[in-house]
């Protein structure tokens, strides 16, 4: 597979380490009252869709960037990439 | 039709005419007392214990495509009980006792061969890794006997002992594992199920569950409604795209798992041998093929098929294992989709939803399970009660954090 980086291009799968669902980077917040709950299905529970994923990915032995790459997990094909920061920054100007 | 000497000899004598189908071939009937959703090694298990052991006939086994086209065509054939924890060993330990009486038990050959294993191991450490294992397996009473470096060159001369990086030091072997003929397994349980009464109904794909008042009604399939009393879900692999259909998420991701076979050489290697510094483990089947594999390619995915790196990586494991497979040739390769639990370890219990129950996340390990798995899921559908073996197998153990993780890796499915 080759994944799109953002900034270098394509580059093969094997540079990158994988996570997993794109929604770990939604942490829960520790001080709600049903936080351990919350903590228990972050940690645990996944959707694990047959389909379009979003998805984790480390760019280890290359710039060392997490990607969010949406990918389909019935076909392997890769339909985007884009930068994990720039998400969450976005995510920070909107609201 | 029962198996024997005297009908093959008989058979012979008057041109295999007797010979006639395994299993009916059945229309569904408008409900039974227990569907279980799932033509595979862990489905027909069940299905086979339930009519045979616990004495329900009124049974059905749904299957999507055909039987055994799903991870019982797809594995590497390996049976073992070689667990360290609790919560595994006796359970892999009651299934290693089931397949020893399988063949007896099912009376169709399904090639059970008590060949060995051993788990190669490279440091000291990992020698006290093993025999702790050794010791814990025979606490549950399974056998092991660790070996010395002197006596694995007199069984496997042809691993490279003197390897710089690994070295051989050793083995933990447990001789009463091996392999067993994956398709004779499927045969032979569909074959007893059926000649109890069990309707097993191919091509036949649930697309819903009717669910009223928390409690199941029956399923919605490709072939109509069929009413049911309990519904046992056995798709590992598909779980979670079967559970999300009645509204449940599950701790765990599918993940792609590639095996592969070599061309047919003469026998060469005496059982099951096992890396210990990469993940690559090797048996030769009966027709000659060299049959192994090792990691799983690491992304979630529902295709039954890899990607090359991984390919690469189990190669390389074999290379430096055993340098002289780099003469033979691969034939083929292919790929199965893994429910990746995430904790490693597999599931058997009730849900929330009154008379839905679940059995799958078996990961890699669910061929060798199989047995005790349709024993223990048969047991919980008849009786409401876990089996004994089972009984760590819940879904509330992680929220109860008496997760039962073998390797130790936490919560990241794609490296159990």
């Amino acid at each position: 597979m080759l994944i799109p980086h953002p900034l270098l291009g394509l580059r093969d799968a094997q540079e990158f380490t994988y996570l997993g669902d794109a929604s770990l980077m939604d942490r829960p917040d520790p001080t709600l009252d049903n936080a351990e709950t919350a903590f228990c299905d972050y940690v645990f529970m996944r959707d694990n869709p047959a389909g379009v994923h979003r998805e984790l990915w480390f760019h280890e032995q290359g710039d060392r960037s997490w990607l969010v790459v949406t990918r389909n997990t019935i076909t392997h094909e890769i339909l985007g990439a884009e930068l994990a920061k720039d998400l969450k920054l976005n995510r920070k100007d909107a609201q | 039709m029962k198996f024997s000497g005297f009908r093959v000899v008989k058979e012979a004598l008057t041109g295999h005419k007797g010979w006639g189908a395994l299993w009916r071939n059945p229309e569904p009937k408008p409900d039974y007392d227990i569907v279980i959703i799932g033509g595979g090694g862990h489905g027909l298990a069940t299905a086979f214990y339930l009519a045979k052991t616990f004495g329900k006939a009124r049974v059905a086994v749904l299957e999507k495509g055909w039987l055994g086209s799903g991870n019982i065509g797809r594995n590497t054939t390996i049976i073992r009980s070689n667990y360290l924890l609790p919560g595994n060993e006796p359970f892999y330990e009651f299934s290693m006792k089931l397949w020893e009486n399988l063949e007896q038990e099912t009376n169709f050959n399904s090639m059970v061969s008590q060949r060995g294993i051993i788990n190669l191991f490279h440091t000291d450490g990992q020698r006290d890794a093993f025999r702790r294992r050794g010791n814990a397996m025979m606490l549950a009473g399974a056998d092991a006997r660790l070996l010395d470096q002197s006596e694995l060159r007199k069984m496997a001369p042809f691993l490279n002992f003197d390897n710089a990086r690994f070295p051989i030091k050793g083995g933990l072997m447990q001789s009463r594992a091996g392999t067993a003929r994956h398709d004779g397994v499927v045969w032979g349980y569909a074959r007893g199920a059926d000649m109890r009464g069990v309707d097993i109904i191919q091509n036949c794909e649930v697309t819903g569950f009717r669910i009223e008042n928390g409690a199941v009604k029956g399923v919605e399939t490709s072939r109509g409604y069929i009413g049911a009393g309990k519904v046992g879900v056995a798709v590992a692999g598909n779980s979670s795209r079967v559970m999300a259909k009645a509204g449940m998420r599950l701790p765990m991701e599918s993940h792609v798992l590639q095996a592969f076979v070599s061309e047919g050489l003469k026998p060469t290697i005496p059982g099951v041998i096992t890396f210990g510094a990469g993940h690559f483990y090797v048996s030769q089947s009966d027709k000659g093929g060299l049959v192994f594999g090792g990691d799983i390619d690491g992304y979630n995915s529902y295709a039954q098929r890899g990607n090359l790196p991984v390919v690469e990586d189990v190669l390389e494991g074999g290379m430096a294992l055993m340098p002289m497979i780099g003469r033979g040739r691969l034939l083929r390769s292919w790929g199965g989709v893994m429910d990746m639990s995430m904790d490693g370890s597999p599931i058997i219990d009730r849900t929330d939803i009154e008379g839905l129950y679940f059995n799958g996340g078996w990961c890699y390990g669910g061929f060798k399970a199989a047995p005790a798995s349709g024993y223990a899921f048969a047991h919980l559908l008849a009786t409401d009660r876990p089996h004994e073996t089972a009984s760590a197998y819940r879904f509330d153990r992680f929220a109860r954090g008496h997760i039962i993780d073998e390797k130790g890796v936490g919560a990241q499915p794609n490296l159990h």
